[in-house]
């Protein structure tokens, strides 16, 4: 899951440690969760009910509903969530529907 | 529940300057946007932001902070947080805070929701890794994240605008694919009084262009057969350019070719919208001052048409001006003094949109992609399945729910409304007036039952109706 980034990050938050999809990560706190884990080199958020197709975030403003992970047993979606301390997230279920 | 003579939905330029305008003129407003800062889309997050980065992104960005700080000096009460879902009666707003439902009313309410990045349907465009082309600036804006080895693909201004960025964070894009011809820009000629007009648009384009040209991003123009390749993210996008095939490999794509009116809510209201050829979406139907044929419903900025940041300000000071005739607040001399200089403001900011409509259109192939080409992303509908409704009678977006899930599924259509129009309407020989949009209903976004439990509207209105009858 994990590779090298695609992304450079500007800022120079602190980090919290957060853990998705079992494995640890460490995320500028307050940051935009999306693009937090982008930046941490996740590229696959969920896989869709549908097909099974793997994706990501597509419009980082609350729209395309493709950023879905599930955090705390509910649905949400990651670019409008804020990274906190001890987040504990998962993909999206496959049949997720919203919770 | 509270009242407020209006609600804002919407914190952009417009949602801004309506609110400033509205306050000063006396009236108690209310404005909700579900970003937890003020800025909507172009000024993202600008407070926080600017310090960081305002050098990068440039002084049209910055210019944002005059409007949050009108927004912070006016008695205006700005919820952040707030994502509206419903709108009913006149006027009772839902929206839900930290997973709690909440309801306000108002006397009228201005819709400032902004715009939608076009969808841009082609294949291999749902791959992780492939993203619209704002959704790239809003990372840069809002998270200061960069893609290092991205490609733009498509057409516009603000394809420009987020090379122009990238370049001066010193992660220039791979290479810039774009779609629109010569032919496109000798067409676009004809509407070169407008654009002259509105000269200083053109003189930025200009220059952020040769910006790029500079520092040796390879251009590819007129390009047709885009297709993104992978398997589990986007890893190269493939395109033909004259006569040759051309294969750039990348880890991110930012597909763009125009905006377009974000018409939910309106929508959901019972607006009525028509189909403007020149900008290929759908615009609700207004008067000077941004009414609707719905009473006490007003709408500005990029949600009207899409016409720029500076428009939007203007559209939005416009709105206030009459909502506040309309409350008894301000008389019609004095609301037809004060619109002069927005409405000034307007015409010049609108001058320059036919030329760039005309000389950057949408792409084609991805207005009626391949059957292949999925075009609803929620339920992975393709162009080729609302193409076989078509055949078997289908004519509308509304009935294409009843042979398959197109616009089903949480995005309600946001991104796949347009294509589905589009496709029908080729199909049958009809026009998209003809052929029509989804029906939106409330929840504009989905609601959970969480969030509805918590939701504190019996009590209020209870309340209210007993003190009625005292
Ligand atoms: C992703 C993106 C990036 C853009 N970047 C630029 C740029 O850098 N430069 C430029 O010139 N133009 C840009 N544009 C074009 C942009 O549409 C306009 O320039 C400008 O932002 C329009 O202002 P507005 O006030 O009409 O709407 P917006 O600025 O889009 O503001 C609309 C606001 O409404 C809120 N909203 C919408 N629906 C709801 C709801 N149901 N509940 C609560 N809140 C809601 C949104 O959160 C948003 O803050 C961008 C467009 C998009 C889509
Ligand atoms: S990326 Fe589109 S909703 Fe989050």
């Amino acid at each position: 899951m994990k590779t090298a980034s695609p992304f450079l990050e500007l800022d120079n938050e602190p980090r919290v440690n957060v853990v998705f999809d079992g494995n640890a990560l460490s995320l500028p706190e307050g940051a935009n969760l999306a693009a937090a884990l982008m930046a941490a080199g996740v590229n696959v958020f969920r896989h869709t009910p549908v097909s099974g197709a793997p994706r990501g975030p597509f419009c980082m403003m609350g729209a395309c509903f493709d950023c879905l992970v599930e955090i705390d047993g509910t649905t949400k979606q990651a670019c409008m969530t804020v990274v906190t301390d001890g987040l504990e997230i998962t993909r999206a279920h496959r049949d997720g529907a919203l919770t | 529940m509270t009242r407020s003579d209006l609600v804002v939905v919407g914190a952009g330029p417009a949602g801004m300057a309506a609110a400033a305008q509205a306050a000063e003129l006396g009236l108690s407003v209310t404005v909700l946007d579900e970003q937890a800062c003020a800025g909507g889309q172009i000024y993202r997050d600008v407070d926080r932001v600017v310090p960081l980065r305002g050098d990068i992104l440039g002084a049209d960005y910055v210019h944002g902070t005059t409007l949050t700080a009108a927004l912070r000096r006016a008695a205006i009460s700005h919820v952040t947080g707030a994502v509206v879902w419903a709108i009913e009666d006149a006027f009772r707003i839902s929206y839900t805070r930290e997973g709690r439902g909440v309801q306000i009313e108002a006397d009228r309410i201005l819709l400032a929701t902004g715009a939608l990045e076009r969808s841009m349907p082609l294949p291999g465009w749902t791959l992780p890794g492939v993203m619209t082309a704002g959704a790239g600036q809003i990372l840069l804006k809002q998270s200061g994240v960069l893609a290092r080895n991205a490609v733009l693909v498509g057409s516009g201004p603000l394809l420009y605008l987020i090379a122009a960025q990238m370049l001066r964070a010193g992660t220039p894009p791979k290479a810039m694919i774009e779609t629109q011809s010569r032919g496109d820009l000798i067409g676009a000629t004809r509407h070169i009084g407008g654009a002259l007009r509105g000269a200083s648009y053109l003189v930025k384009g200009l220059r952020m262009l040769a910006s790029i040209i500079r520092a040796g991003v390879p251009r590819h123009t007129g390009v047709t057969d885009i297709a993104v390749e992978g398997t589990d993210k986007a890893e190269a996008v493939t395109f033909q350019s004259g006569r040759r095939s051309h294969r750039i490999t990348c880890d991110t794509v930012f597909l763009h070719h125009g905006v377009v009116p974000n018409t939910q809510a309106a929508r959901s209201l019972g607006v009525t919208h028509s189909w403007n050829t020149a900008q290929q979406c759908f615009v609700p139907q207004l008067d000077d001052w941004g009414q609707s044929d719905r009473a006490g419903v007003f709408i500005a900025g990029d949600g009207a048409g899409i016409g720029g940041a500076k428009a939007a300000e203007h559209a939005g000071t416009l709105a206030a001006l009459q909502i506040a005739c309309e409350a008894g607040r301000l008389s019609r001399e004095e609301r037809d003094r004060r619109a002069a200089a927005p409405r000034a403001g307007l015409a010049h900011e609108l001058a320059a949109r036919p030329f760039l409509d005309a000389a950057y259109p949408p792409y084609a192939p991805a207005l009626l992609p391949d059957d292949s080409t999925p075009i609803c992303r929620c339920e992975e509908v393709t162009a080729g399945d609302i193409r076989s409704y078509a055949k078997l009678g289908c004519i509308g977006p509304n009935q294409t729910k009843a042979f398959g899930r197109a616009g089903m599924g949480p995005c309600q259509g946001r991104y796949c409304g347009l294509s589905v129009t589009a496709l029908l309407a080729d199909a049958t020989g009809r026009t998209p007036d003809e052929t029509g949009y989804y029906r939106i209903r409330p929840p504009l976004k989905p609601v959970t039952l969480g969030e509805l439990a918590g939701m504190n509207i019996t009590a209020p209105d209870t309340a209210e109706k007993e003190k009625a009858h005292d």
